[in-house]
């Protein structure tokens, strides 16, 4: 029986972190941009490289049966974490970015006419916009955009008063990878259902801090990446509903996503391989379903929890420090604390504590819509995952103090 | 004295920090110390665009030399541009279009030099190079 979260023994499972850098032991609180991984994932990785790397789906031999197998098996595996209603709504891809613009392109080619509208919210990371602007350019649809107000949180309200009668679909992230804000996304879906427009959840910054339940949510379309789950870089899911994913044309053409080819017609395979041309990131998937597998073992719900432990201290420490204002103070808001110190800009910030050894990111978040909205250069943010711990928050305390100092 | 001469002071003068926080605190003073432009040169085309921070470079032709004015919203990126201007300013389009400007190699600010960090230096060296060559190029027309 599990009691307590031991996060010295889950810190033993990831080598990355007992290092020094510029003479000070590691701080990570970048987890917003990627995770580390356990030993758990990257054994899994090595292993499947130096026991049975071989060409899926392919092949009557032995090797190719075995990483197929594995292969599906995790297909199956993410659609149990995620609660799909069948393996095959799981789309491998390389990560958010892909999974959005596959849905993008396919929905945008076959149900978006000019005049039509995409709605999305202010929050969004670039992922979320650049593909809808695409779309928009190829189609003539334009985009609606739902307003965030000053604690960066979107009111569903707002949804239903952008919905009109060429509303296609509405997208959004599930949580804000600048300000840590948890979307209400299951209203927002119930609400855009009510008028039969679907929905896509950029779930990137969401997966690792939540349990995520496509039930639940009852969205159309979610996409997430491995890497910031503590799967490997270049795997990713796009989940979609059966009935939408059938409705889809392919976005990329090739092999293992036909059924027949010769060079008058070709048919197309069933889902999900319809989704998944060309030779797929077997090893990347496979060490998708080993973090997951990880995620389980350690208790992912303790590690859920022991996370909220983390983000309310970091928020109460650094928050209550003088001449530091939090960006970002939703009532809902999981793995991100975003912050400005007082004149002085966030890269000088930012480099300052980087040589105290903590890695943080500055900058605008790939969300430059969202900074011109609450009128900032960028913000520096802090990104926590179940391995750090309150000293290390104290270490960051302790930095910006010296930043403080430095500037003022 | 020429650009690499001062390039050397510069150097120098960083060498004389053991501890990379009073080289910091040095460049903030720098950032701070830079005289500001003016707020009609802050225009688009003079700015050096990235995604850290912003710096604006503005250049004049003066009596065959260039002087440059630059500004940014980081104090440490000032603080940079500054030891560049202090190199290159007053010097004739030729001379700083040829010039070594890998001095700053030796302030102990390396990373700054990476092409991969946005609005690092090399952008900004890049942009001095150009406006000298600009002048030139109008020179000899």
């Amino acid at each position: 029986m599990k009691t307590t979260f031991d996060v010295e023994r889950i810190r033993s499972h990831f080598p990355i972190l007992n290092q020094k850098v510029r003479d000070h032991q590691l701080v990570y609180f970048d987890n917003g941009a990627t995770s580390q991984h356990p030993l758990a994932v990257t054994d899994a990785v090595s292993d499947y490289y130096n026991r049975y790397n071989s060409n899926v789906h392919r092949g009557v031999h032995h090797l190719s049966q075995v990483a197929t197998q594995a292969m599906e098996d995790t297909r199956r595996r993410v659609a149990r974490f995620i609660n799909a209603t069948h393996p095959h709504e799981v789309i491998f891809t390389r990560g958010t970015t892909e999974a959005i613009n596959l849905v993008a392109f396919s929905f945008g080619q076959t149900f978006l006419k000019p005049g039509d509208e995409i709605i999305l919210t202010a929050l969004e990371h670039h992922s979320n916009i650049v593909p809808w602007q695409m779309a928009c350019q190829r189609t003539g649809a334009i985009l609606k955009v739902i307003p965030v107000n000053p604690a960066g949180e979107i009111d569903p309200g707002d949804v239903l008063k952008l919905i009109g009668p060429r509303t296609r679909l509405v997208t959004l992230a599930h949580v804000s990878n600048a300000l840590g804000t948890i979307n209400p996304v299951k209203e927002i879906t119930r609400m855009a259902h009510q008028h039969n427009i679907p929905v896509l959840v950029d779930g990137a910054q969401a997966v690792p801090h939540l349990r995520v339940d496509m039930q639940e949510i009852g969205c159309d379309f979610y996409a997430f990446s491995g890497h910031k789950m503590y799967a490997p870089m270049g795997i990713g899911v796009l989940y979609g509903r059966e009935e939408w994913l059938n409705r889809l044309e392919p976005w990329q053409g090739g092999g293992e996503m036909i059924e027949t080819v010769t060079f008058e017609k070709t048919t197309y395979n069933q889902l999900p391989y319809k989704f998944e041309a060309g030779t797929p990131d077997v090893a990347g998937i496979i060490g998708m379903g080993a973090a997951i597998a990880y995620l389980a073992d350690i208790g992912f719900d303790e590690a859920i929890r022991y996370e909220e432990q983390l983000l309310h201290y970091a928020t109460q420490t650094i928050g209550s420090i003088e001449g530091v204002t939090l960006v970002g103070t939703a009532r809902e808001k999981t793995g991100v604390l975003s912050f400005l110190i007082d004149n002085v800009h966030p890269y000088d910030a930012g480099t300052i504590i980087d040589h105290f050894g903590i890695a943080v990111r500055t900058g605008h978040h790939c969300a430059q819509p969202l900074m011109d909205h609450l009128k900032i250069p960028g913000t520096i943010r802090a990104s926590f995952s179940f391995y750090n711990t309150m000293e290390e928050v104290d270490r960051l305390v302790e930095a910006i103090m010296k930043v403080k100092e430095m500037f003022g | 004295m020429t650009i690499e001469e001062i390039g050397k002071q510069i150097a120098a003068e960083f060498e004389l920090f053991d501890d990379w926080m009073d080289k910091y605190n040095y460049l903030i003073e720098l950032g701070k110390g830079l005289p500001l432009i003016d707020e009609q040169k802050k225009k688009p085309e003079n700015l050096i665009v990235g995604c850290q921070s912003k710096v604006w470079i503005s250049a004049e032709y003066i009596d065959g030399t260039v002087l440059y004015h630059a500004d940014s919203d980081a104090i440490i990126t000032k603080g940079l541009v500054s030891l560049l201007l202090r190199a290159v300013n007053g010097h004739t389009p030729d001379e700083i279009m040829h010039a070594d400007l890998s001095f700053l190699d030796n302030t102990g600010l390396k990373e700054h030099l990476s092409p991969t960090r946005s609005n690092g230096l090399v952008a900004m060296v890049k942009q001095v190079k150009f406006y000298a060559m600009a002048f030139k190029t109008r020179e000899s027309n």
